[in-house]
């Protein structure tokens, strides 16, 4: 994992200029605005919201399919909203320090913003249609912004791994929102949430919940698709804090939320999520202790707490379920701060190794000062916000009623391991005599130590009053989780109990790993090299076998030559209809010879003539001749059957072709080189297995009474509507006009396409 | 191909072939005929040029790129099918606007269905001349 540091080698200088010469402050400042006033307008909805009311807005979209542009404010998209635009906000002002002097900093922010956006939409949508758009629009973004570092491979790597898998996700979970609207009869969440659990006894429940569940799990990161979310981590270091630990990973988790009174309560509900969300925690957390890099250390904590909450949302207790809202919160706040600690870090130094990481805290007493009260927070100290959620998630985990056991073994496991990388993270390389840095440290300029500090001390002071996040946002939030009104206290001190012994177990577990961790993670990396394979690995091998599969049956089907090309359309064509007349006994033979005239007779006699010589003769031009001569005769039948505008066509194409045709054909060599090639036999059969299973078609068709309504409405209306006696052309030009336009588009597009294929490459230019 | 017949005659076939060419596009509602009819037998007329006098003739002949002939055929086929919107009637509805129509008569009709299928005239041209003169150089 390079640097994020690459490319920003000059912003010792803060106010640097970026290509387009602006300021990067001007355009922090700038594009700051948007979000903070976004943050403002949310926060002027929690009154609303803090009394039980929502807010619904409602746009018609496409009317005909049930699917609306409608957005929904209750207290569960509220939070999310809140925190994605107020984190946008610090992380919009952090970047434009820590790109400063980038050349493509205006893009980034553009991508930034972009996401925001589709991020917002995600959460506040009401149409479960509007909602995926968002969620699709939020893997577009973020592929382009872990892909920003788009020179390096690692980068396009990344964001491509984590593009299909929750791209593969966003295709599972638009199977099983359509499901779930025809199940419903509605695509409004805030109707399907009002119906309750009337949902689990329909039929589709289960393939309803398994896709839902796919979608979210693969874009919150759990077990088995836990791999991209640290590879993601070659985007910049406030992508990072942004997409990977704040927002984006957690829209997984807002859907389980969101879905949460329609779906929860089943066993499949509850094993599930229970299950999954606990072994991610768990095996997150260990692997969160093995890395030396300190973000990727902290993106396998956010694994982690993505697992946590999954676990969480398993459950239906009121606890549990204000757990996960509080940790959710609490998560944001440190977890968005150490992530632009780490990037100050970075910055100031030149590296993100932890050992090579000492003594900081002199030479950035203000980032020392954040990180030590955000790591605070997240190893669950009091009086910090995270010993809040601490708490309530133990109380959570005993209250979970389908094993609690399990559960709060594996949340002290976390936990306890959440407290070592807070002290690897946060307090050693701030401690300790200085180490020989690439750079010399030094403090990060306002705009990237103001973000932290301010989330940090958020994380101190809801610590502190609980009560003004308690009634405004986690009440609400849960209320809307659970369906039902409920109400949340929260406190620093609970008394003693079981949750509190269990956090001082956590403490003393978590504190003596810490003393103990570097050992530790020396024993890690070598279990892990004897493993010999990893989910990253398997997924490489997954990509290229895909790869390979489909080079491979592109060479078979589609090999380049015309005559395979053609020889596997009409296998497919011969082998599909001629299955299928078989199957549904529509063949019919024809019991009499057909009373014709002999002028038809002898129509019919010049096309087998002209097709008989096509086949049999060696010269290109008798062949291309003999065609026409087919076409010809077809046309022939048009005029007798009373359809002139076909039969002109036909002969006019006809012409062209023979044309065309006789153009090319003196460059090619001989066809009797090819009348002896292997496989002429097999033409011979498709080509006569192909005919028989028209003609049966045929056959089959005449043998149905013809529908004439369609024949009787245009011959009925042609004149009145359009002014037309010509049925052909009205229909053509008035009735299906649109098809028309599309119909000359393609030929017009076609030609150029031809064009592009046959003409000479002029002298100098590329072929 | 340097043929004398062949030259003499086609100046005057190519000249009938393009009368004709209008001739059906025009009558084409009412009658066998229409805009891919006649841009088809234009083309004809063009391509027998082409083979007489030689593609860089035939460039002159038509005054234009015959992609860009297309590209103008597609756009008129479009804006025909925006007129529609003045009135507030759906894509593509023909238009009709009838000239002098005195009682009994109907008058002179003009429309927006005829700018279509000029347009598609102008495509059908423009697109299959594109492919025959660019064989005929390609050699």
């Amino acid at each position: 994992m390079n640097s994020p540091g690459t490319g920003t080698g000059q912003e010792e200088t803060a106010g640097a200029h970026d290509g387009n010469g602006m300021d990067s402050r001007v355009i922090g400042g700038l594009c700051s605005v948007l979000p903070i006033a976004l943050a403002v307008i949310f926060a002027a909805c929690l009154p609303t919201i803090a009394t039980g009311d929502t807010i619904r807005l409602v746009y018609n979209w496409v009317p005909a399919l049930g699917i609306n542009l409608s957005f929904y404010i209750d207290g569960l998209s509220l939070t999310f909203a809140l925190l994605i635009s107020g984190i946008g906000a610090i992380v919009v002002l952090y970047s434009s320090a820590y790109l400063a002097g980038h050349h493509h900093l205006g893009r980034f922010m553009l991508y930034l913003l972009m996401f925001m956006a589709s991020m917002l939409g995600l959460v506040l949508a009401d149409n479960i249609i509007t909602l995926f758009v968002f969620w699709e629009l939020t893997s577009v973004t973020s592929y382009l912004l872990i892909g920003f570092g788009h020179t390096s491979a690692e980068s396009r790597r990344s964001a491509l791994q984590a593009l299909l898998i929750t791209g593969a996700g966003g295709l599972a979970l638009l199977a099983g929102l359509i499901l779930m609207g025809f199940a419903a009869g509605t695509y409004e969440l805030s109707e399907i949430i009002a119906q309750g659990k009337t949902l689990q006894s329909h039929a589709l429940y289960t393939p309803i919940l398994i896709l839902v569940l796919i979608g979210a799990f693969t874009k919150s990161a759990q077990v088995p698709f836990h791999f991209w979310l640290p590879n993601a981590m070659a985007a910049p270091t406030p992508v990072s804090a942004y997409l990977h630990s704040a927002t984006m990973v957690k829209a997984g988790i807002y859907l389980l939320a969101r879905m949460h009174p329609a779906l929860s309560g089943s066993d499949i509900w509850i094993w599930t999520l229970t299950i999954f969300g606990a072994i991610t925690a768990v095996m997150a957390s260990v692997m969160a202790l093995r890395q030396t890099d300190l973000k990727l250390a902290l993106a396998y904590t956010t694994v982690m707490a993505l697992g946590t909450l999954t676990m969480f949302l398993g459950s239906e207790a009121t606890v549990a379920v204000a757990a996960a809202m509080t940790f959710l919160i609490v998560h944001s706040f440190y977890k968005a701060a150490m992530f632009l600690i780490v990037g100050i870090i970075d910055h100031g130094t030149g590296t993100r190794d932890v050992a090579k990481l000492r003594g900081l805290a002199v030479a950035m007493p203000i980032t020392a000062a954040a990180a030590a009260a955000a790591g605070l927070s997240m190893a669950g100290f009091p009086p910090f916000l995270g010993f809040i959620g601490k708490e309530l998630k133990y109380e959570g985990a005993l209250a979970i009623a389908a094993e609690p056991v399990f559960a709060a073994t594996a949340v002290v496991i976390a936990n306890a391991l959440m407290v070592a990388v807070a002290g690897i993270v946060a307090f050693r390389p701030f401690y300790g005599g200085r180490l020989e840095t690439p750079k010399v440290p030094h403090e990060a300029p306002f705009r990237m130590w103001i973000g932290p500090l301010v989330l940090a001390a958020l994380g101190l002071t809801f610590g502190i009053a609980p009560s003004l996040i308690a009634d405004t946002l986690v009440q609400p939030a849960v209320t809307s989780v659970l369906g039902r009104p409920e109400t949340v206290a929260l406190a620093l001190w609970h008394g003693l109990n079981v949750p509190l012994l269990l956090s001082v177990i956590t403490f003393v577990l978590g504190i003596s790993v810490f003393a103990f961790h570097v050992r530790l993670r020396q024993v890690l990396i070598k279990f892990n090299a004897a493993m010999g394979i990893s989910a990253d690995r398997m997924w490489d091998c997954g990509l290229d076998g895909l790869k390979w599969l489909a080079a491979a049956q592109t060479n078979l089907l589609q090999g380049g030559m015309l005559r395979r090309y053609l020889f596997t359309v009409f296998t497919v064509l011969a082998a599909s209809v001629g299955v299928t007349l078989a199957m549904t006994g529509a063949v019919r033979l024809p019991q009499t010879w057909p009373a014709l005239l002999i002028k038809e007779w002898a129509v019919v006699a010049l096309i087998a003539a002209g097709a008989l010589m096509t086949v049999f003769t060696s010269s290109r031009l008798t062949a291309i001749c003999s065609l026409g001569v087919v076409g010809v005769g077809v046309a022939l039948i048009f005029v007798m059957f009373g359809a002139p505008d076909v039969a002109i066509t036909q002969l006019l194409v006809e012409t062209l072709v023979v044309v065309l045709v006789a153009v090319i054909l003196l460059r090619l060599p001989g066809l009797y080189r090819h009348a002896s090639r292997p496989g002429h036999g097999l033409d011979a059969v498709l080509a006569l297995a192909v005919g028989t299973v028209v003609t049966l078609t045929l056959l089959a068709i005449l043998d149905t009474p013809l529908d004439r309504s369609l024949t009787e409405y245009f011959e009925a209306n042609s004149v009145p509507a359009a002014f037309g006696r010509n049925i052909v052309n009205v229909i053509l030009v008035d009735f299906r006009a649109l098809d028309t336009f599309g119909e000359i588009a393609v030929v017009a597009v076609a030609a150029l396409a031809a064009y592009a294929l046959i003409r000479r490459p002029k002298k100098g230019e590329a072929p | 191909m340097n043929s004398l017949i062949l030259n003499t005659a086609t100046r005057v076939l190519v000249a009938l072939m393009l009368v004709f060419s209008i001739y059906m596009l025009l009558r084409g509602h009412n009658e066998p005929g229409g805009g891919f009819i006649g841009g088809l037998i234009a083309a004809i007329g063009f391509a027998l040029y082409a083979i007489s006098h030689g593609s860089e003739g035939t460039r002159r002949a038509l005054r234009a790129d015959p992609r860009v002939i297309a590209m103008i055929g597609l756009g008129i086929a479009l804006l025909a099918g925006l007129i529609s919107a003045l009135t507030g009637d759906a894509l593509f509805t023909g238009q009709w606007v009838f000239l002098g129509g005195e009682n009994g008569s109907k008058g002179f009709p003009i429309s927006s269905v005829l700018l279509f299928d000029i347009g598609v005239y102008l495509v059908v041209v423009g697109s299959v001349l594109t492919l025959v003169l660019a064989l005929e150089e390609e050699g």
